[in-house]
């Protein structure tokens, strides 16, 4: 959950370098999804044929030919496949980077400067924040006809930042009160030093995070802004396999080697990065990890003892 | 000699996590009805761990190893601690021995009011109280640690530290409990606000007749208000006596070692301790 | 008081963000939809004068105004409650067509989101209480539900519950033959039951969460000294469950309603668009689809206004459970 300013952010801060996350089952389930996932749209379209060559066989089921079947008018599923992760990993990053650099310049930069720029960046965040981002881009994408892959990643970009910055600037307000800063404040050191060496190594977990969450965001909206038609034009995601196969009526036909496999990639790699996310979780709020199922199997504890401890006490 | 009001046999707590922590090595004391109790040592050295032991509120992977706490009821009875079932377990706190925080800035719930607080216990151990009776009853706590009846409306973050502190107190007395274990009640607050509630508490123990385990490293207050003192070094007690004795004529080395370690006025590290013939 | 008259401030300046985005979006953009929405609208039927300036002063016209003039125009026209005529719908106003597709959609979003919050937040107070218990395994799965996009949920739910067996209606709000709109039992009836489905797809979905950030909350309060307080207090568990744990735990949940809310109003109307719901969701894809820029536009400050609506309510909400927030302004 996004804290909101009111909140603040625990942070459990080695004084600087971030710990990396210990290699839990959770978080080497979602590096492997996420990175088969990745490796495929990389190397897929180098491998595949053209994904919009149309072929007078039809709409068939997976064969040997054609490994996940042909669509309506022939093109090899597969290949679309191949191409529409390529397209929706490209907007996932596109839109993770932009959120890095607009949350990371409201919310860190605002918060360490303080003073009226707080005020104003801070104010300008929760606006945003408040104003539905899909509605605005639906409506924006209504008066484009043509529509790239970039631009419609810029447009998500622009609308999802703020919860980012929010959750940035809380914890930096914390982090700019803390000893050390200060006492290097104190020393005389510069102050985009400070915030370089002193604060933002210790915002990486959160950072992390909220890029992550950022990816999940984009790559959804960018699938649900296809489906609706209104996703880039000329251009192969898992959205618009879906709004194709919806169009070619894939659902009705039975034709479930079409509109699962977009489906379930987009499932997949959603889940891979939030179970990537647990694990940053615990880093930035190591009280996430007392008393749960995963601290318990460090205990010397039998199950009767744990019974036992559990009649006494919470 | 008075009778005793908890005995601690051989009490022993270890953190089960690899390796082991023996956090409280078979520690065996009494404590006597309205005496204060001091526990003294550096931090680490297992007293909280054994302030929790007490009354069972460790949570896992601390575990009591071995041992038991006894408590002796005022009509006669005793009270095996660790034989209680979760429902008589949990009646039994407050009602026999309460207890006040080390973090006792933290230890009052910051969204609802000090009056909910104080009536919880009351709902929970005195169901058959009176609504007036319950409100009149807190604000009557209330004053007899020094703070207005009206500050029951209050919450917490509306109090200063030393009055959060004594809210705490009357809460620790709401139910005339005959143990009140106190885990640094007074760390956190500054030189005059710690002297005037430490009077107070002396007062309404001299009043009230309950018995205190105060906890704390601060051994020269300790010596002030303690009657006796059990100092605490890696788990286990080092040296038990009374606390003139034990200040007079410190048997124990690490004893001696902590006095010396606190100056004096005059600003001479030792001399705080007095050098026995 | 302060912090009333402070989160007044905000959403005035919020309300004000919204027109003038709402008034500039369609000004920035490429093309003339005033031009294309007065050539389409002249195809159907006249275009009286005054429909003509009501479209002019939303859209913006070639500039042959200055923009601060058109700007106060367009705020004139909203205080009038004119916002042009549709071009889907013609000739109705952009405003009845919001009238009669609102209703709809806070039904349908208010209460899937209602339920789903309270669920959510019960199923996370729960987790987090029993933390170690297998409900922690629990937590994947729903995650797992949050990142399937509310389409193909709906998509799939429509698959089995509509066609494989047929439990619910495929499509609509309510049956158009056999009842008549109104305060009527059948009606209402036939409301809740095509609307199931639907609800059942946002619920599902943003459920999960609700439920992670409950959980968490939980799990970090149940670590906070008041807790141990309570314990030693010897209350009952259950009283320390809700009046210690959850009723701290939740006001992040409640204080991050405003993201949130943004996602699920996004995921409706994608939803409503699968299910042909007569929500302003589909409202807005249909003017989307025919150019209809004048009840675009209407609708987006519409959803605007109502998310802003909703977030002051849960603002001055939050203040009245947390006594914090009130003194520090």
């Amino acid at each position: 959950m996004a804290a909101a300013d009111t909140v603040t952010v625990n942070l459990a801060v080695p004084r600087r370098r971030p710990t990396l996350p210990p290699m839990t089952g959770k978080l080497a389930t979602g590096l492997i999804i996420a990175g088969l996932i990745t490796l495929f749209g990389l190397i897929g379209p180098l491998l595949v044929q053209d994904p919009a060559k149309i072929d007078d066989i039809g709409l068939t089921p997976p064969s040997a030919d054609h490994l996940l079947g042909t669509t309506q008018t022939g093109q090899d599923v597969l290949a679309q496949l191949a191409y529409a992760t390529r397209g929706s990993l490209i907007v996932g990053a596109v839109v993770g980077l932009l959120t890095l650099i607009l949350s990371g310049f409201f919310g860190i930069v605002g918060a360490y400067a303080g003073g009226w720029l707080d005020e104003a960046f801070s104010l300008f965040t929760n606006v945003v924040l408040v104003i539905p981002g899909l509605p605005v881009v639906i409506v924006i994408s209504a008066y484009v006809a043509e529509r790239s892959l970039l631009l419609v990643a810029l447009v998500l970009a622009i609308t999802s930042w703020a919860g980012s910055a929010r959750v940035l600037r809380g914890s930096t307000l914390s982090l700019r009160s803390r000893d050390y800063v200060l006492a290097s404040r104190v020393a005389g050191e510069r102050r985009w030093r400070i915030l370089l060496v002193e604060i933002l190594p210790n915002l990486i977990p959160l950072l992390a995070s909220q890029v992550v969450f950022a990816v999940i965001f984009a790559i959804l909206g960018e699938a649900g802004l296809s489906y609706l038609g209104l996703g880039a034009t000329e251009s192969f995601t898992w959205g618009t396999m879906l709004y194709y196969a919806q169009n070619g009526l894939a659902l009705r036909l039975g034709a479930w080697w079409w509109f699962v496999p977009p489906g379930l990639m987009l499932a997949l790699f959603g889940a891979a990065l939030s179970l990537i996310n647990f694990s940053i979780d615990e880093i930035i709020n190591p009280k996430l990890r007392n008393q749960t199922r995963g601290a318990r199997r460090g205990w010397r504890m039998s199950r009767e003892q744990i019974r036992r401890a559990k009649e006494s006490t919470l | 000699m008075s009778e005793p009001v908890l005995t601690i046999e051989n009490l022993s707590v270890d953190y089960l996590v690899d390796p082991v922590v023996h956090a409280v090595r078979d520690v065996s004391l009494t404590l006597r009805r309205g005496e204060v109790l001091g526990l003294a040592g550096e931090s680490g050295c297992g007293k909280s761990t054994l302030a929790y032991a007490i009354v069972r509120l460790l949570k896992p992977p601390a575990m009591i190893t071995s041992g038991r706490a006894v408590f002796h009821a005022r009509g006669g009875g005793d009270i095996d601690w660790g034989d209680l079932g979760p429902e008589d377990l949990r009646a039994a706190r407050w009602d026999k021995i309460s207890m006040v925080f080390q973090g006792a800035m933290n230890s009052l719930n910051p969204v609802i009011s000090i009056r909910d607080q104080f009536e919880d216990i009351f709902t929970t151990h005195r169901p058959a109280m009176s609504r007036r009776d319950r409100r009149l009853r807190c604000g009557d706590l209330l004053e007899s640690v020094g703070v207005d009846r009206g500050r029951l409306t209050s919450y917490p973050h509306e109090l200063s530290g030393g009055m959060r502190q004594r809210v705490m107190i009357a809460m620790a007395m709401a139910l005339e409990p005959q143990i009140m274990i106190m885990d640094e009640p007074t760390t956190a607050l500054d030189v005059v606000v710690q002297r005037e509630i430490l009077r107070e508490l002396t007062r309404l123990r001299d009043e009230h007749g309950f018995a205190v385990v105060f906890i704390t490293h601060d051994l020269p207050l300790l010596l002030e208000i303690s009657d006796r003192i059990a100092v605490m070094r890696d788990g286990a007690i080092a040296e038990l006596g009374d606390a003139y004795q034990l200040y007079t004529q410190p048997r124990h080395d690490y004893t001696k070692q902590l006095l010396a370690s606190f100056p004096s006025l005059t600003g001479d590290r030792g001399s705080f301790l007095r050098e026995s013939a | 008081m302060r912090y009333l008259s402070r989160k007044l401030g905000f959403y005035l300046v919020a309300l004000w963000a919204a027109l003038t985005l709402n008034f500039l979006i369609p000004r920035m953009m490429p093309g003339d939809p005033v031009e294309i929405m007065l050539a389409k609208l002249g195809q159907k039927g006249p275009v009286t004068p005054e429909s003509r300036e009501a479209i002019e002063a939303m859209l913006g016209t070639d500039s042959s105004r200055p923009l601060w003039a058109q700007y106060g125009d367009y705020l004139a026209g909203l205080a009038n409650g004119d916002l042009g005529v549709s071009l889907v719908f013609f000739p109705a106003p952009v405003s009845s067509i919001i009238a009669q597709t609102l209703p709809w959609t806070i039904g349908l979003i208010g209460l899937a989101t209602i339920i789903s919050f309270l669920t959510g937040v019960g199923l996370g107070t729960l987790a987090g209480w029993k933390r170690g218990s297998w409900m922690d395994n629990l937590i994947p799965v729903t995650t797992m539900f949050q990142s399937v996009p509310y389409f193909w949920l709906a998509l799939i739910l429509l698959f089995l519950l509509g066609s494989v067996w047929p439990v619910f209606p495929l499509n609509g709000g309510y049956d158009v033959y056999n009842v008549t709109p109104g305060w009527n039992g059948p009606f209402l009836a036939s409301v809740v039951y095509y609307g199931t489905l639907p609800a059942l797809t946002i619920i599902l979905s943003s459920i999960g969460g609700w439920m992670l950030g409950m959980r968490n909350m939980m799990v970090s309060t149940l670590s906070d000294d008041y807790m141990v307080t309570a314990e030693a207090k010897g209350l009952r568990s259950r009283r320390i469950m809700m009046r210690y744990a959850a009723r701290n735990a939740v006001l992040p949940s409640i204080s991050g309603f405003a993201i949130s809310l943004g996602f699920v109003v996004a995921g409706s109307i994608i939803t409503e668009a699968v299910f042909s719901y007569p929500g302003i969701g589909s409202a807005l894809l249909q003017a989307v689809g025919g150019n209809d820029y004048a009840l675009m536009q209407g609708i987006l400050l519409i959803i605007t206004l109502s998310v802003l609506g909703a977030n002051l309510l849960v603002d001055l909400l939050y203040s009245v459970i947390d006594p914090r927030i009130r003194a520090r302004g």
